[in-house]
């Protein structure tokens, strides 16, 4: 009776999710969507379009042209943005995956004194905003010579206590029967850790490397500090300069912010899948 | 013992760490893993922020020493209206920013879990703004917000009749509008933390409460939202520290007059760029970020009591 009761009730709501209300839902939901990625839309169109047809509030252009391209990658500014902040973020990205597996590892994984100490040490730097130590890291900078050089911009991030936390939860995870039967066959301690224990945290180092990457790609506040002239600019300091001399060319800023766009879309595109389950990681983790 | 000291001739490096217990050698790796990172947080994060406190109290322009003045930076900044301007509008960032975008991200969030048909597609939608640069994203918004013929939103408002908009010229308007920037920026983010909340809750409470013939809006009161408090205190904590920390947006929205019109969107960290980088008066923009940690870490230990009184 029971039992025939409940299948009843599934289904009614069954037949329920069929309904018009899902239809209403769905497009509510569609138009949403769309009208969350127009500003995106606009700036590609933009991209494409002459600077007399700015106005023009036609979202596909009525002759398409990649001038604009042409004009802001033939100055090769652009280029050398790009470059930096590439270079940028994947060498804080990859300094990142290191250390952070490093020292959550070491934290997880070994007894001594002083374990619970170091992390409560780097997990209170967590309460610490960049902006109250970027006077003390550019008179660091300054005094050391590091103004307008890559290991400038990158120095400060180099480690997270974020990553670290992070790395710490998972290797918590990993059995310690694997390590110990890696010990017995004469592995020294770095091998363990690189060989054996990294492997089985995949997940959570792409989506450390992910959120590194995104974050150091996008980075506006310290970049613009640290630099001063145009050749070491990243690519949003980069941007927000030539932005300002183009201010009146509104398809060249639109052309350049694309270019600054592009690269992160396509990345996106790749990686879908690993990016939206490693913001969900590092969001339930965090 | 002898042979211990041959062998130590011989091969010594190997001898000595022979003789070694299991718990020293595992010892001596642990602090060789950890020597750099330790170095790193000392001399990166910790002697800076002492050295962020101890700048607070001194009045400093990076040519002369630091000259030790007590705590007049601080009285300085309580009787500075600039101050206390920047203070609303930091805190007017948050007031209205925060439950805005975390209704309208809870409301996509839980109709978008519904959604079968093109899931992916559209939680991409939602998502993708989040993965932009701020720095780019702030001139598109900026282009939007222009006036007649320029701006798009002005070009749609004349098309359909209504009187063109001022925007970023207002003193009214220009906070609001950059701050519809930030919110759509995050948005993804916390739609995205929302649906995985969501996904946590174990499908047999809501099975349960159907048969127990509770209707959606009370499945949604009673057990939807009371499961997910733990990840709204993140996001609002999350998004309340991401707005008490706007710069991005308002530096790119505003760079002929940063902060402008008359300072009516510039935020704390705007403030303390300027005094730093601008007037270089070093001193009196540290104590501007004590102020700032402080107002941080009240947000956070706010967060650490919601969560301990569940």
């Amino acid at each position: 009776m029971t039992a025939t009761a409940a299948t009843n009730t599934e289904l009614r709501l069954n037949s329920a999710s069929i309904r018009p209300g899902r239809v209403l839902t769905w497009t509510l939901l569609f138009i949403g969507g769309v009208l969350m990625i127009t500003p995106l839309l606009f700036m590609f169109s933009t991209s494409l379009k002459t600077a007399g047809q700015v106005y023009d509030l036609r979202l596909i252009p009525a002759a398409p042209t990649f001038d604009n391209y042409l004009k802001v990658l033939s100055d090769g500014r652009f280029m050398r943005w790009f470059f930096n902040s590439t270079l940028v973020a994947v060498c804080v990205t990859l300094s990142n995956v290191f250390f952070d597996s490093l020292v959550g590892y070491t934290l997880a994984k070994f007894q001594f004194r002083g374990r619970y100490l170091i992390f409560i040490a780097i997990l209170s730097t967590l309460m610490i905003p960049t902006e109250m130590l970027v006077i003390p890291w550019y008179l660091m900078s300054a005094q050391l010579g590091w103004i307008d050089s890559y290991w400038g911009i990158m120095f400060p991030g180099m480690m997270t206590a974020f990553g670290t936390f992070l790395m710490k939860q998972f290797f918590e995870t990993v059995p310690d029967d694997f390590l110990e039967a890696a010990r017995v066959d004469g592995l020294n301690e770095f091998t363990i850790w690189w060989k054996i224990a990294m492997p089985m945290v995949a997940p959570a180092i792409s989506a450390l490397a992910i959120f590194t990457f995104l974050g150091n790609w996008t980075a506006f506040f310290w970049p613009l500090i640290v630099t001063n002239s145009r050749e070491l600019y990243t690519l949003p300091v980069g941007l927000s300069s030539f932005a300002v001399e183009q201010s009146i060319q509104w398809e060249m800023i639109m052309t350049g912010a694309a270019l600054a766009t592009i690269p992160t879309l396509l990345v996106f595109l790749v990686l879908q899948r690993y990016i939206v389950r490693g913001v969900m990681l590092a969001g339930l983790k965090g | 013992m002898t042979s211990a000291v041959s062998a130590s001739g011989t091969v010594e490096p190997s001898g000595t760490w022979n003789r070694l217990s299991i718990g020293q050698k595992r010892l001596i790796w642990v602090w060789t893993f950890l020597a750099l990172p330790v170095v790193f947080y000392v001399v990166i994060r910790f002697y800076p922020t002492v050295q962020a406190f101890w700048l607070s109290f001194t009045d400093w322009d990076l040519l002369r020493p630091a000259q030790f003045i007590g705590i007049e930076n601080y009285t300085k900044l309580y009787n500075d209206p600039l101050f206390w301007q920047v203070f609303r509008n930091t805190f007017a960032y948050l007031i209205i920013g925060t439950p805005i975008s975390l209704v309208i991200s809870f409301a996509v969030a839980y109709y978008l879990d519904r959604v079968r048909f093109m899931h992916g597609f559209i939680r991409a939608l939602y998502f993708l703004p989040f993965l932009t640069t701020a720095a780019a994203m702030a001139w598109v918004w900026r282009w939007f917000y222009q006036p007649p013929p320029i701006g798009i939103i002005n070009g749609f408002l004349g098309v359909t009749g209504l009187p063109a908009q001022p925007f970023l010229r207002s003193t009214e308007q220009a906070l609001p509008a950059i701050m519809v920037t930030a919110i759509w920026a995050g948005l993804g983010f916390q739609i995205i933390i929302f649906m995985a909340g969501l996904r946590a809750i174990p499908q047999t409470y809501y099975e349960a409460a159907r048969i127990d013939g509770l209707g959606e809006w009370a499945i949604l009161r009673k057990i939807t939202l009371p499961l997910l408090k733990p990840t709204t205190v993140f996001l609002v904590v999350f998004s309340s520290i991401g707005f008490l920390r706007i710069f991005d947006q308002v530096y790119n929205m505003t760079s002929n007059d940063p902060g402008g019109p008359l300072n009516t969107t510039k935020p704390l960290v705007l403030m303390i760029y300027q005094t730093a980088f601008s007037s270089f008066n070093m001193g009196y923009a540290a104590a501007q970020t004590v102020v700032l940690f402080t107002i941080l870490l009240i947000v956070s230990l706010l967060q650490l009591w919601v969560l301990r009184t569940r």
